[in-house]
């Protein structure tokens, strides 16, 4: 056990100066933007989008996120599948109290407001599809907490969330039809709505309508893998 | 040979996770020492980001494209914390049957049933 524990720290302290090694070549704080820079100096022509990481996550890297999209999508189905058995149900032995029950119920609309605020404003304000999908999704799981017999409404769920994953590819594939590529922002380029007023909601071309679907997506998935932890199998 | 605050806290995230890894016995404590290996990872990206007296990469005013920061390690660690999120539930989900199937995380226990 002593021997393994100082062979660990051995391996670690060795990797550790390794690492060191190679990053006391990288100085911190220094300016070593190549494509970051361009990205910053196009970002309000091309894209229309304040917040520049939202631009390289929708915009420029656009496929990229939908690779993510999917493989957040094969981790909740793989989540459920795993968990799957003939019964599951609630197992919880005790009711939520007054306080937990009426408190969780009045929070309930105001998380789920603040959840599509966030992916609503992602191309202004730090956040975007992915945390506000998240912060809806806590809101069903403090539902989940709070009563000992709720469940999400799972039919409702599946085909929201199917028609998300569908709208996504639907919007790259109007960008595929209208200009030249996959994920083109043919609300941006093509129609040009929105170029009198960057920097306020009604712009950054395709990025709201991406961002939304990507939250409702990330909070429907993020809540079927609650829904599937929390239930436990009966025999 | 110096390196900064930032990349200190960030190395020592990853390597007190890769100890847990290395060490643990328990199954729940080597996912957790992954997610913390996993925020290390993270915090050092947006670190070699970083550039110093800049701003985030939000342009609104003041902020110009000549004083904002790196947006690209920003939007790499963006996606890397949802596929860490997405990955640590899988891998729950796997310690969960584990448990039901053989009522044990002690993974040398768990080797040995499997011989």
């Amino acid at each position: 056990m002593v021997m393994k524990r100082a062979l660990a720290i051995l391996t670690i302290l060795l990797i550790g100066y390794w690492i060191a090694l190679a990053l006391s070549h990288v100085p911190f704080g220094a300016d070593k933007m190549l494509v970051g820079q361009y990205y910053l100096n196009h970002v309000k022509a091309q894209t229309g989008a304040v917040n520049a990481v939202t631009a390289v996550v929708v915009n420029y890297r656009g496929f990229d996120t939908l690779g993510e999209v999917t493989v957040l999508f094969i981790a909740s189905t793989g989540v459920a599948a795993l968990l799957w058995r003939k019964k599951r149900k609630r197992t919880a032995k005790t009711e939520g109290s007054v306080v937990l029950t009426t408190g969780s119920r009045l929070l309930f609309p105001f998380i789920v407001l603040f959840g599509g605020y966030i992916f609503i404003h992602g191309h202004l304000t730090p956040g975007g599809g992915f945390p506000g999908g998240a912060t809806i999704a806590t809101a069903f799981l403090m539902l989940y907490l709070a009563f000992s017999v709720y469940e999400i409404p799972h039919k409702g769920f599946e085909i929201t969330e199917g028609l998300a994953g569908m709208g996504y590819v639907t919007v790259g594939l109007i960008g595929l039809a209208i200009g030249s590529y996959f994920l083109f922002d043919w609300i941006w380029q093509s129609w040009g709505w929105g170029h009198s007023n960057i920097g306020r909601l009604f712009s950054a071309g395709f990025i709201p309508v991406i961002y939304t679907i990507i939250g409702i997506k990330v909070g429907t998935e993020l809540s079927g893998i609650v829904d599937s932890m929390v239930k436990e199998g009966g025999e | 040979m110096s390196i900064g605050v930032y990349y200190f806290g960030a190395v020592s995230l990853i390597l007190i996770g890769l100890y847990a890894v290395l060490v643990k016995k328990n199954l729940l404590k080597i996912l957790v020492g992954l997610s913390i290996m996993e925020t290390g990872v993270n915090l050092l990206l947006i670190s070699i980001g970083y550039i110093a007296g800049r701003s985030a990469p939000i342009l609104s005013e003041g902020v110009g494209p000549n004083n904002a920061v790196d947006p690209i390690p920003q939007a790499l660690v963006l996606t890397a914390i949802v596929i860490g999120v997405a990955t640590t539930a899988l891998a729950l989900t796997v310690a969960i049957n584990l448990y039901e199937t053989y009522k044990t995380l002690n993974i040398e226990e768990l080797r040995r049933l499997r011989g």
